[in-house]
C-alpha cells in the first residue's frame, strides 16, 4: 500500500526549503520514541502487567463498561479487554517485526543485486516487482491465506509478500547512484569482488533508507494485520490480536463501544509511533542535510 | 515506439505475469487436490481426481492450458455456487468500480484542498492541522474507521445507511474507509510538491509582475504540482482496490470484494482466482488510463 509514500519519503530530495519544512512533528522524536518504548515494554511485560488471564471467560460479567472491575471493560465473553490488549500487542508487534525482517532481507538482496549488476537480472526483477504491484495487496493476501489456511505463519508470509517490493524498488534506485560513485569505482580498481563491494561499500550507504523503510513498513504491517485479522484471515481466535479484537466488537457495536474502540486506539498509537519515528529518521539520516 | 504503445506492451506483460501468480495459487500448498476436495477423501479417490483434472502432468503444460482457458474467461466452477466463477465476479464489478471511484473522489476532494492549504499557510496553524490529519489518516486501521463511522453516522446520528447499496448514499461510508489512506498520502504529497514549486523562479517572476496570488497558486503552482499527484493516484489504485475489500466486508456492500470474503469460508479457490485476475486487470487498465492522462497533461512526455 504505502509503496509510493515510502519510496518517496525514503529518497526525497533535499533543498534549502526542505530544511525549514521540517515541522514540529519531525523535530520531536522524543514523543515517538517514548510511545514506542511504552508499547514495546507493555508487550514484553504483558504477563506481569495484565490484571487477568486474556483468555479467561467470565460469562457472568459480560460486556461490563470500562472503569469498574475491568479498567477498559470486558468483551462479550467476559474477558478483560486490557489484558487482551497487552497480549495482543505481543502478537501484533511480533508479526510486524518478523514480516518486515523477512521482506527487508528479500527486498534488499533483490534490489541491491538488480541495481548493481543491471542488465537482464535487473530487467527481470523489475518486471516481477511491477507485476506484483499490479495485484492489489489485500486481494493477493486474501487469496494466499485461503490456500495456505489462516494462522500466525501464514500471516507473516503474506505480510512479507506484500512489502518486499517496496524495499527492492527503493534500494535498487539507491544502489544505482552509489554504484556510480568514486568510492565503488576505486574499490573495483583495487580488485574487490562484487560480493565484497555490495556488502562492504554499497549496503552501508543504504542503511539509512533501510531503517526508514523498515519503520514505515512496520507501521503498514500493523494496519494490514488489523485488516486481515478482521476479515478472519489473520490471527485466529481466541488468541488475542488487535485485529481480531476489532472483529469481536462488531456484533456488540451499538451496545458496547469499548470492545471496538480500545483495540483501534492501540493500533492507532502503535502505527502513529512508528510512522513518526520513520519520518524523523528520514530527516535525521539524510546525509544531504 | 510511442510512449503509449510502450505502456500498453508493459501492461500486457504485467497481466501475463499476474496469470502466473494466479496459476501459482493452486500449487502454493504443493498439491492442489487437497484444496479442491473435502477433508477425509480416500487416497484412491484423490488419485483418480488428480488424473481427471490433469494435475499429474508437467507444470508448464498445465500452465499453458490454464492460460488458454483463462483467456476465454474460464476459471472453472465456483465450488460454492456450482456456476462459472468469472461471471459471478463480473456481475459484482460495477458496484466495486462505483465504490473505488467514489473513494478516489473522496481522496481528491479532501486531499487536494488540505494539501494546498498546508502549503499556502506553510508553518501556520492550517499547515500543522493538515499535517496532523495526514499523519492520523495514515495510522488508522481501515476496519476500525469503518466501525467508528457506523457507530457515529448510522447508529447514533442515523444519517447514512450502515450497510448495503439500496440507496446510492450507501456508498458514502465505504468510500471514506477505502479513500482515507490515499487522501492522507495526497495531502503530504501535494503539500511537499506545492512547497517545492512555490520556491521556483517562475513563481517569483509571476509574483514580481504583480499577478494576483490566486492566479499564481492555481494557475502556475497547482498545475505543476499536480503531475506527481497523478503518478501517485496511479500507484494508489491497487491500494484503493485492496481497502475496498475491507470496506465491502464491513458495510455488507454488494461488490466483488464481499463476494471473495464470503468465499473464504468455503475455500472457493476458482472464484478467488477469478477475483484476483479481474482485480489485477482492472488495476492495469486504470494505470494505462493514468498514463494516457499524463500524455495529455504533460507535453514533455508526449514529445520525448
Amino acid at each position: 500500500m504505502s509503496t509510493a509514500r515510502a519510496s518517496r519519503r525514503a529518497s526525497s530530495s533535499s533543498t534549502p526549503a526542505r530544511r525549514q519544512r521540517r515541522g514540529r512533528l519531525g523535530r520531536e522524536p522524543a514523543v515517538a520514541v517514548g510511545l514506542l518504548a511504552a508499547i514495546l515494554l507493555a508487550a514484553l511485560l504483558a504477563p506481569l502487567l495484565a490484571p487477568y488471564d486474556p483468555l479467561a471467560q467470565d460469562l457472568a460479567r459480560r460486556l461490563e463498561p470500562p472503569g469498574g472491575r475491568y479498567l477498559l471493560g470486558s468483551d462479550s465473553l467476559g474477558r478483560d479487554i486490557l489484558s487482551r490488549l497487552l497480549f495482543g500487542a505481543r502478537t501484533s508487534l511480533l508479526v510486524g517485526v518478523l514480516a518486515v525482517a523477512a521482506s527487508s532481507i528479500v527486498g534488499s538482496v533483490l534490489g541491491v543485486t538488480a541495481g548493481y549488476f543491471g542488465g537482464w537480472w535487473d530487467a527481470l526483477i523489475m518486471r516481477v516487482v511491477d507485476t506484483w504491484q499490479a495485484v492489489p495487496y489485500l486481494v493477493l493476501a486474501l487469496a494466499i491465506s485461503v490456500v495456505l489456511g489462516p494462522g500466525l505463519e501464514t500471516l507473516i508470509v503474506v505480510l512479507a509478500l506484500g512489502t518486499w517490493m517496496t524495499f527492492a524498488r527503493v534500494l535498487r534506485g539507491e544502489t544505482l547512484s552509489v554504484r556510480a560513485s568514486n568510492m565503488v569505482l576505486s574499490a573495483r580498481v583495487v580488485g574487490a569482488t562484487d560480493r565484497r563491494i555490495m556488502l562492504r561499500h554499497v549496503l552501508p550507504q543504504l542503511s539509512g533508507s533501510l531503517a526508514v523503510l523498515s519503520s514505515l513498513m512496520i507501521g503498514s504491517t500493523i494496519l494490514f494485520e488489523a485488516s486481515l485479522s478482521f476479515l478472519g484471515l489473520g490471527i485466529q481466535r481466541p488468541m488475542p490480536s488487535w485485529g481480531n479484537m476489532l472483529l469481536d466488537g462488531v456484533e456488540v457495536l451499538d451496545t458496547a463501544w469499548w470492545v471496538t474502540v480500545f483495540p483501534g486506539l492501540a493500533v492507532l498509537l502503535a502505527s502513529l509511533a512508528v510512522n513518526m519515528l520513520g519520518d524523523w529518521l528520514r530527516d535525521a539520516l539524510d546525509p544531504r542535510r | 515506439m510511442s510512449y503509449l504503445a510502450q505502456r500498453l506492451l508493459h501492461g500486457a506483460g504485467v497481466v501475463l505475469g499476474v496469470s502466473v501468480i494466479v496459476f501459482g495459487l493452486t500449487w502454493l500448498r504443493g498439491d492442489p487436490t487437497s484444496v479442491l476436495v473435502p477433508l477425509n477423501t480416500p487416497p484412491a479417490e484423490m488419485e483418480r481426481l488428480r488424473h481427471d483434472l490433469g494435475l499429474d502432468r508437467p507444470l508448464p503444460v498445465q500452465y499453458v492450458e490454464f492460460l488458454g482457458r483463462a483467456i476465454k474467461g474460464d476459471f472453472g466452477l465456483s465450488l460454492r455456487q456450482r456456476q462459472p466463477a468469472l461471471p459471478l465476479v463480473l456481475e459484482r464489478l460495477p458496484a466495486t468500480l462505483f465504490l473505488v471511484s467514489s473513494a478516489l473522489l473522496f481522496a481528491l476532494v479532501v486531499g487536494i484542498p488540505l494539501g494546498m492549504l498546508a502549503a499556502t499557510f506553510h508553518g501556520g496553524p492550517p499547515d500543522l492541522l493538515a499535517r496532523l490529519a495526514a499523519l492520523l489518516g495514515q495510522s488508522l486501521a481501515a476496519p476500525w474507521v469503518g466501525l467508528m463511522l457506523i457507530l457515529i453516522f448510522a447508529v447514533r446520528l442515523r444519517w447514512l445507511p450502515s450497510s448495503g447499496l439500496d440507496q446510492p448514499t450507501g456508498v458514502v461510508l465505504p468510500a471514506i474507509v477505502a479513500g482515507l489512506y490515499p487522501a492522507a498520502g495526497l495531502v503530504r504529497l501535494l503539500r511537499t510538491g506545492m512547497l517545492e514549486v512555490l520556491s521556483a523562479d517562475y513563481i517569483r517572476a509571476a509574483r514580481a509582475k504583480g499577478l494576483p496570488e490566486r492566479v499564481v497558486l492555481f494557475k502556475h503552482a497547482l498545475r505543476n504540482a499536480a503531475l506527481p499527484t497523478l503518478t501517485f493516484i496511479g500507484v494508489q489504485l491497487g491500494f484503493l482496490f485492496g481497502n475496498s475489500v475491507v470496506a465491502e466486508a464491513i458495510f455488507a456492500y454488494p461488490g466483488m470484494g464481499r463476494l471473495a470474503v464470503d468465499a473464504i469460508g468455503a475455500r472457493d479457490l476458482p472464484l478467488i482466482q477469478a477475483f484476483v485476475a479481474l482485480a489485477a486487470i482492472v488495476v492495469v487498465l486504470a494505470s494505462l488510463l493514468v498514463d494516457s492522462l499524463y500524455v495529455w497533461l504533460d507535453p514533455r512526455v508526449r514529445l520525448a
